[in-house]
């Protein structure tokens, strides 16, 4: 760890931190891992897939036709995957808002789990615009569609997005050794926050209001009025099952790059499994309410009235009755079983309305092509990667040395 | 009521409307426009997919051989290449023949999705999509009651492609290609207000020939094109379901909340932090005066 690249001559300073940089942008041995192995043949080959993408259109590499213009990379990667980084807003809203510091070990790693979610799962969403060099259009302001939700949408992501980068870049600033930065950073910290929160809040509703007008199209045992309501209710336990989820499997890969104080993640488990049993009950309150005032019962008995029970009951109360009984009889593998349970209940629910319910009544029913897979999957290997290389090199998992 | 004297009247009509309008508000052309549209009577279409070809022709689009390519045959969608259809369905009254293209929503759901104003509505009431506003992202064929704009999915740099009302022909002072081809008065265009009174004239003069329905005068919100049929629409091809209600207002509330939850939460969320700033503080001082 260098403090030196705060030196007073800036050149000096300049050609030390590009020194830095270069040295810490190097990969680092061992390279020959299982991850690595897997890792890199689906990314190789998905930049093949991609290639055929962008000179033979969407439909060379995708499923998607007239009838079903979303697919995979939106219905699982950003619908699911923005609802799966919630996590992060509801943990600094904790620790910064509410001041609960017992959860402040976790506060960087979630927010790098959530940055890094927007930066790939939203910006797969590039990968699926017809024509992505537009995107600028609606950002920098030569059309402002401020009628359309998905505008609302774009700009909170993009938002939210500084917002995170911002919550981080304290761990950037330690890993540089540049201390006035660092302080001013922190300083801006706890507005961002609040201001990450709100931007957050919106989003996550603005993306069940995407499909608000896609009544007629999205079975009624899915299509409610309130549907931003309960993407942004889902959202708060789908991030705290991720947190659940990803902190014990990080504890386990990379307990060498952590310290004490990060280590002990398990009794912080029962605390977020708490919130996480609170919103999926007041979720399964809520859908039960809008089941029984829109007599659903009427469309149960068929396919998607099963369909729908798995999710409802399987996904939803079982997940929260079983965090009700691990945090009561303190047992953590009924909690983290949950919390997959949770997790696979919101990709559920977020498929169900963006791809699996949509246009349910037609004969011949979309369904992800192996490329649309492994363009997940090559997403997700990539996060990881990014993911890897901040943690063992920054202050993410441990305090950083000369600070504080 | 002929052709002629139909043109006459809403001339008549219009003039009048206009007159007044702009002596009410002024002198502001734009004011007296009302949106048009085309009036589509299933009872007189005859099946021959002069439109079809007309509109390939007119935007250079595919243009169908209808002698030999059995298109009707089977039931067709609009596509990528083809802004208009014509299908033929088997009803209680026989054979009816049904011309399919954008509706032209008085409320469009598809230009309210659209973040970039690609999709627009008109002043003169066609809906056209803009290439260099797009970003295809296809929310519009998502929030299409229709299921309209189609997408060039095997393109690298893909349009959407959907009907314009000839919108480069109205501004000539034209019809759109496919009235001007229709060869049996199927197709009537002109302002919807005069479409209206010609559709309702036809269904009060002939009650056993036609539904007392017009497709499109209350269909979410109200559509540029009309219907008028023989048999109920759901007979031809027309969702029934799809309601009043123009499609933009299903978004209306959530739209609405955005600017409030955007500066009322952190109002609440600051409030919030300093009262656990102080609770923090009391908290503090307690320990200190401990120990």
């Amino acid at each position: 760890m260098s403090t030196t690249a705060t030196a007073l001559s800036p050149s000096n300073g300049a050609s030390r931190l590009l020194r830095f940089l270069l040295d810490e942008l190097k990969p680092r041995p061992p390279f020959f891992t299982p991850f690595n192995l897997i890792s890199v043949p689906i990314v190789l080959v998905g930049l093949v897939i991609l290639a055929i993408r962008f000179t033979q259109g969407l439909g060379s590499v995708t499923n998607l036709n007239q009838d079903f213009p979303w697919g995979f990379w939106i219905g699982f990667d950003v619908v699911t995957g923005v609802a799966l980084a919630g996590g992060a807003y509801v943990v600094t809203f904790v620790v910064y808002v509410l001041k609960v510091e017992r959860y402040h070990p976790i506060v960087r790693v979630t927010v790098l789990n959530g940055f890094l979610a927007y930066v790939f799962y939203a910006g797969g969403l590039v990968l699926d615009l017809g024509k992505p060099w537009h995107i600028i259009n609606p950002i920098i302001g030569n059309s402002f569609g401020y009628n359309s939700v998905l505008f609302l949408v774009a700009w909170h992501f993009v938002l939210y997005m500084v917002a995170e980068f911002i919550e981080f870049s304290p761990a950037i600033a330690e890993w540089m050794g540049a201390r006035r930065l660092r302080r001013f950073l922190q300083s801006i910290t706890v507005g961002t926050v609040i201001a990450g929160f709100t931007i957050s809040t919106l989003h996550q509703a603005g993306l069940g209001a995407l499909f608000l007008m896609a009544k007629g199209k999205i079975h009624p045992l899915w299509y409610t009025e309130f549907m931003p309501v309960l993407f942004f209710v889902s959202s708060i336990f789908a991030g705290l099952s991720m947190v659940i989820v990803e902190g014990t499997l990080s504890h386990r890969v990379l307990k060498d790059h952590m310290d004490e104080e990060h280590g002990a993640f398990d009794k912080l488990i029962f605390g977020l499994a708490r919130g996480a049993a609170l919103s999926l009950f007041a979720y399964y309150f809520f859908k039960s309410l809008i089941f029984i005032h829109e007599h659903h019962w009427n469309l149960m008995g068929d396919f998607w009235g099963n369909w729908y029970l798995l999710e409802i009951l399987g996904l939803t109360l079982v997940p929260c009755v079983m965090f009700a009984y691990g945090i009561r009889h303190r047992s953590l593998g009924v909690v983290r079983a949950a919390a997959v349970l949770a997790i696979l209940g919101v990709i559920l629910n977020r498929l169900n309305i963006s791809v699996i319910t949509f246009n349910w009544f037609l004969p011949n029913h979309y369904y992800p092509s192996w490329q649309e897979l492994w363009i997940t999957a090559m997403i997700i290997c990539c996060e990881i990667w990014v993911f890897r290389f901040v943690v063992t090199r920054m202050p993410v998992l441990r305090k950083a040395r000369d600070f504080d | 009521m002929d052709r002629r004297s139909f043109l006459k009247t809403s001339g008549a009509i219009g003039a009048t409307l206009a007159c007044g309008k702009a002596h009410a508000a002024g002198p502001d052309p734009e004011a007296a426009r009302e949106f048009v549209g085309v009036l589509v009577d299933t009872t007189r279409c005859i099946g021959c997919r002069s439109c079809e070809v007309a509109c390939g022709k007119a935007n250079s689009m595919l243009v169908p051989d209808v002698e030999n390519d059995g298109a009707l045959e089977k039931e067709r969608s609009t596509s990528e290449k083809q802004w208009t259809v014509v299908n033929r369905y088997k009803t209680t009254k026989g054979d009816v023949f049904v011309k399919k293209q954008c509706m032209h929503c008085w409320q469009p759901g598809c230009t309210a999705a659209c973040l970039t104003n690609a999709m627009f509505k008109t002043r003169e009431g066609p809906v056209i999509w803009r290439a260099d506003k797009c970003m295809g992202c296809r929310y519009c064929m998502v929030s299409c009651p229709f299921n309209i704009p189609k997408f060039e999915y095997n393109e690298w740099n893909p349009d959407i492609q959907k009907c314009t009302m000839c919108y480069s022909r109205l501004q000539e002072e034209k019809s759109p290609a496919c009235v001007s081809a229709c060869p049996s008065d199927a197709l009537m265009f002109g302002p919807k207000r005069d479409l209206m009174e010609i559709a309702r004239v036809r269904i009060y003069n002939h009650p056993t020939q036609y539904v007392r329905h017009i497709y499109g005068e209350h269909e979410v919100g109200g559509t540029g094109w009309l219907y008028l049929s023989a048999v109920p629409f759901e007979q031809i091809g027309f969702r029934a379901d799809l309601g009043t209600t123009p499609y933009p207002e299903y978004t209306k509330e959530f739209l609405y909340s955005v600017p409030i939850l955007d500066f009322g939460l952190p109002t609440l969320l600051v409030g919030l932090k300093l009262l656990t700033d102080q609770v923090a503080r009391k908290d503090h001082d307690s320990e200190d005066g401990e120990v």
